[in-house]
């Protein structure tokens, strides 16, 4: 028997008795579509925090640090060693106590010694006391932008580290308070920052707001200034401080070229790592967050495999009862001649038949409740989170989720079918 | 026909079941059919014929001695050698028919070629042809439980017919069937026998059959007791 009349005999026996197949289909299914969905919502959040997590700076970009002493909690108390980088964080409103290890901008030739790193730039906290607009004074949370990536945006562009004129961009909940009417309205504006210096004088800063952020997960009131914005408020916060102390800075970034494996990325690490410093990218970052939502998803599949799990018992019971109904069928052709592994794989077929048609309709209906899903909630419970699509179903998960139970399918076959194949034609055509 | 086949029987012995519980089917049976042949093996319920055409057949083994197809020992070959040869070679005729009763007249025939890899268009034509020379061309197309038991034992002999074998193996053909179109079965048999020297061979327990026969086998607890020509 050629392949295409074993696969037409197979989907033929399939149908002949209908309700059972059918039956077996819809166990099927409903794994596939459980499944399907889980690794939907996966998909769909870690796009959404991928956007979202991308005002953070471009993919390219090392966050660096000083290595913390080794002391694990246990160990008791360290001895004192006296270090020029040990100071305490003055700065933050007394909220961060700990003792931080501070960099100095010596630091920063020593990282830009290492080749592959380029732009190494002190990652300053810009605090402006106030941002004002046409009208009143408001209370502002400012982060520099790292790199070129910046936060998606409903009206103009993100701020540019290249223009050397001062830019912002400012969150939707913003645009009101500053006196304008629409997103379009205060593009191209310029707004005014209260800096105050270490004297307790306050000085002003302008800057042209060059684009509005879309709502997002992370801030809905962090506005983004770019490197001219961030280091003329530094350098107004900064006056009276000692030159020393105002050299000081947690953080540095740099960048590396984007067509780094993450081989030659470890490497840069460890070189950081063997002059004390400690360097993490926006993917690690996004790492931490990324496997607790993994741990999720993976016990949600659990369910959906718990389910397939059931249904692929219900495949062998099913062709057992086929196998057993056409015992004389399978005799009959034993006698004229079709040889053991065509039966084997005859029976095979219609179990992988079987898996096929049973995901096949568990994934498309998944994909059609997530497009409901996505479309409710867009106007409901999702309304705060604007770009998220709660389910999203990549091609090749689909896929996989379709060869996966196909596997799945013909492994629960085997049984049934090593059955039929053994069957003696003489027993079988004398079968009642 | 493109080839002639010789069937040759070696003190051929088959056992069923072992120790006290072992019971001989045949017994030292040894015999030979000529390619054109009609022979009938002829015996009662029991008496070990079916089991003679199964082992002559090849769908079982014998305990001992060997069964030659064309002088060749059927033991040295292997299994896919003897499913090429029932395939291309025998033709099979059941009592029970063995039918596939949902489907159609022309796909019960062409399943010998459908198992054979044969293509589409080809095994369509051949059935058309074995349909006709059974004389049910016009029922090719209808579901095959839609036919009396005559017509359906004329669609298991197109069935045997389709793959233009050299020996067609006959079990009680005529046992479910009345007189009448048991006989037109009979002689649609022996006239392929006559006209295209296809060797039969014919397990019954009908004498008026066995006697149409050109060569009665009868064998009785195992044992051929006439008719043995090695």
């Amino acid at each position: 028997m050629n392949l295409l009349d074993l696969l037409q005999t197979a989907s033929d026996n399939m149908f002949r008795s209908k309700i059972r197949t059918f039956l077996t289909i819809i166990a099927i299914f409903i794994g596939a579509m459980t499944i399907t969905l889980t690794n939907g919502i996966g998909t769909g959040i870690k796009s959404y925090l991928n956007q979202q997590l991308g005002n953070l700076g471009a993919t390219n970009v090392l966050f660096i640090t000083l290595s913390a002493p080794s002391a694990s909690p246990s160990s008791g108390p360290q001895k004192y060693t006296y270090s020029a980088n040990s100071q305490v964080a003055s700065g933050g409103g007394g909220r961060r106590a700990a003792v931080q290890l501070m960099m100095t901008s010596a630091d920063l030739k020593v990282i830009g010694s290492i080749p592959g790193l380029t732009d190494v730039t002190a990652a300053h906290s810009p605090s402006p006391d106030y941002v004002q607009g046409t009208g009143d004074k408001y209370q502002v949370a400012m982060l520099p932008q790292y790199g070129s990536t910046t936060a998606p945006m409903v009206a103009g562009n993100g701020v540019s580290n290249s223009s050397s004129a001062n830019q912002v961009s400012i969150p939707q909940s913003y645009v009101e308070p500053l006196g304008y009417r629409s997103n379009a309205a205060v593009i191209g504006k310029t707004v005014t920052f209260g800096v105050t210096n270490a004297y307790g004088v306050q000085s002003t800063v302008t800057a042209t707001v060059t684009g509005v952020q879309q709502n997002n997960l992370l801030g809905e009131s962090t506005l983004y200034a770019n490197n001219a914005l961030t280091t003329q408020i530094q350098n107004t916060q900064n006056e009276g401080i000692p030159a020393a102390l105002a050299d000081t800075f947690q953080t540095a970034y740099a960048i590396f070229p984007s067509n780094y494996t993450t081989a030659q990325i470890n490497h840069l690490k460890s070189e950081l790592t063997a002059k004390g410093y400690t360097g993490s990218t926006i993917k690690d970052k996004e790492s931490t967050i990324f496997n607790a939502i993994d741990v999720v998803i993976d016990v949600l599949d659990m369910f959906g495999g718990i389910a397939l799990l059931a249904a692929s018992f219900g495949i062998i019971n099913t062709l057992f009862m086929s196998v057993q109904e056409r015992t004389k069928e399978i005799g009959l052709m034993k006698a004229l001649g079709m040889n053991p592994r065509r039966i084997f794989l005859l029976f095979s077929i219609e179990a992988v038949l079987i898996g096929f048609w049973g995901s096949l309709l568990g994934v498309a209906v998944a994909s059609l409740v997530g497009k409901a899903i996505n479309a409710i909630g867009q106007h409901g419970f999702l309304k705060n989170f604007p770009g998220l699509n709660l389910l999203t179903f990549p091609p090749r998960t689909i896929l996989t989720v379709i060869i996966g139970i196909m596997l799945l399918a013909f492994l629960a076959g085997t049984l049934p079918a090593l059955r039929a194949s053994r069957k003696d034609p003489i027993e079988a055509l004398r079968y009642e | 026909m493109d080839q002639q086949t010789t069937i040759k029987a070696d003190h051929v012995t088959k056992v069923y079941g072992k120790g006290q519980a072992a019971f001989s089917a045949l017994q030292d049976v040894s015999l030979q059919i000529k390619p054109g042949e009609s022979v009938a093996i002829v015996g009662k319920s029991g008496s070990g014929k079916s089991t003679l055409m199964h082992v002559l057949a090849l769908l079982d083994k014998p305990s001992n001695g060997e069964v030659l197809i064309n002088d060749e020992n059927a033991a040295r070959l292997s299994g896919r050698q003897i499913d090429g040869l029932r395939n291309k070679r025998y033709g099979f005729v059941f009592q029970q028919f063995f039918l596939n009763a949902n489907e159609s007249v022309l796909s019960n025939v062409i399943l010998p070629l459908k198992i054979a890899g044969v293509g589409r268009r080809e095994r369509k034509e051949k059935a058309l042809k074995a349909l006709e020379a059974v004389e049910l061309a016009d029922k090719a197309n209808s579901k095959a439980a839609d036919l009396s038991g005559g017509q359906k034992q004329r669609v298991c002999i197109a069935r045997a017919l389709i793959n233009n074998p050299s020996v067609i193996f006959a079990d009680e053909p005529t046992g479910n069937l009345d007189s009448h179109t048991g006989a037109l079965v009979e002689d649609l048999l022996f006239k392929l026998n006559k006209e295209q020297g296809i060797t039969l061979i014919i397990v019954t327990h009908d004498a008026d059959l066995a006697a149409r026969c050109k060569r009665e086998l009868y064998i009785k607890d195992g044992r051929l007791t006439k008719g043995s020509n090695v």
